[in-house]
């Protein structure tokens, strides 16, 4: 049986040769048929969970949340230290020096990643700012939000961090963080489908010796991880309640 | 947990009060008129058992306490309650989250020096097997117009 891998669509596009590394790796590790397939969209990747087609993903929190809670799935693994973080960015020249300056009626540019939108909303919320007194535009990509600020089409950009931090310096120096999180807690996460759970601890021994083997680390190092590191069903548990709380 | 003291406010003035929890505990507290603005991009998290004791704080929630985490782990959440907090706020959030459902609301916390910080406070029930084994709290940064809406009403509700 061919197990069926995927990937959260919000991964940085660098990364995309790098994860087909990393499932030959795991392949070759396992002695076991592995086919990754990955999503343009988020809207993509929900159709195919919802034929219940997935064995292995690599989730998002938010779709972590979903998956553990409604469909059964079990933690494997997680990167080490790489929290999920946001950001909030304006133009250089914008005269919003703070959250604070923000007025009903801002123009955000964002993406369809549901954890990013959640976390930048929250930290426009000081500002008395919610779904219903702002104009959302939703782009493809992060590139595109950048470039909806930097054309003035909107006034803020959400932002998954790693991937603006990623931007070119020229794209960077014409913009400028307003609020960046520090959440550290909420990350993605390795889950496989509750009729695969006999295969649990074969993949987090293999996911854990990853980085310990030449071959491994290299291909960790084209998805943009050091390592990863176990995780059990509490830990993820523990998330989905914060963001659950998040919600609120 | 010990009766606040003149040395936790560090030389500034304070107003001494004295609490009774909803389990009948008293403590003696003082309060300082200063406000600590919360983080931007923060989150205070922390966890308790179904009793309300502390058992997970997150770094944000230790600085913005002003407790040591081993001053915190074990005690009752309350040890930042703000006397300008009704009890009825704390009994709609109890009577909440036992039920299984999700409370928010807006909450001013008293801090070990005698200032205070407001939060937008979510509580979650964690639920484990169908059955309740403790509570989340996440704090997030509030606006201000909702901390001047919750300002207002407070003092009404006592």
């Amino acid at each position: 049986m061919t197990l069926f891998f995927t990937v959260s669509p919000d991964f940085n596009a660098k990364y995309l040769p790098g994860w087909f590394v990393v499932n030959t790796w795991l392949q070759r590790q396992l002695d076991e048929g592995i086919h990754l397939e990955t999503f343009d969209d988020f809207d993509s990747l929900h159709a195919a969970l919802r034929s219940d087609s997935i064995d292995l993903i690599y989730a998002n929190p938010f779709d972590a949340a979903r998956l553990v809670r409604d469909h059964g799935f079990l933690a494997v693994a997680r990167p080490h230290q790489r929290p999920d973080e946001a950001v909030v960015a304006v133009r250089a020249d914008s005269e919003v020096r703070s959250v604070d300056d923000l007025l009903p009626g801002t123009r955000i540019a964002t993406t369809d990643n549901p954890d990013v939108h959640m976390m930048c909303m929250i930290m426009i919320e000081p500002a008395d700012l919610d779904a219903g007194n702002v104009f959302q535009q939703q782009r493809p990509s992060y590139v595109l939000v950048a470039k909806s600020l930097l054309g003035g089409e909107a006034d803020v950009g959400f932002f998954l961090a790693e991937t603006f931090d990623e931007l070119s310096a020229t794209v960077r120096n014409d913009l400028r963080v307003l609020v960046r999180s520090e959440i550290q807690v909420v990350s993605h996460v390795l889950l496989v489908h509750p009729r695969i759970a006999n295969r649990i601890a074969p993949l987090r021994e293999c996911l854990l010796s990853m980085a310990g083997d030449a071959r491994g680390r290299a291909a960790l190092e084209d998805v943009g991880i050091s390592s990863w590191e176990a995780v059990d069903q509490e830990d993820v548990e523990f998330m989905i309640d914060l963001m659950t709380a998040l919600t609120a | 947990m010990r009766d606040m003291t003149l040395d936790d406010l560090h030389g500034e003035a304070g107003v001494e009060h004295t609490l009774t929890y909803a389990d009948g505990f008293r403590r003696r507290i003082y309060v300082v008129d200063r406000e600590v603005p919360f983080p931007e991009g923060r989150l205070i998290v922390s966890r308790t058992d179904t009793a309300g004791v502390i058992t997970h704080a997150n770094e944000s929630f230790v600085a913005m306490s002003g407790f040591t985490i081993d001053e915190l782990i074990g005690e009752q959440h309350y040890i930042l309650r703000h006397p300008d907090m009704p009890p009825a706020a704390f009994k709609g959030l109890w009577d909440t989250v036992n039920q299984g459902q999700k409370w928010h609301g807006y909450v001013k916390n008293l801090r070990k020096d005698g200032a205070h910080y407001w939060v937008h406070a979510a509580v979650v029930p964690n639920i484990r097997d169908g059955r309740i084994v403790g509570f989340t709290s996440v704090r997030r940064k509030p606006s201000r117009s909702k901390v001047a809406e919750a300002a207002a009403l407070y003092p009404t509700l006592f």
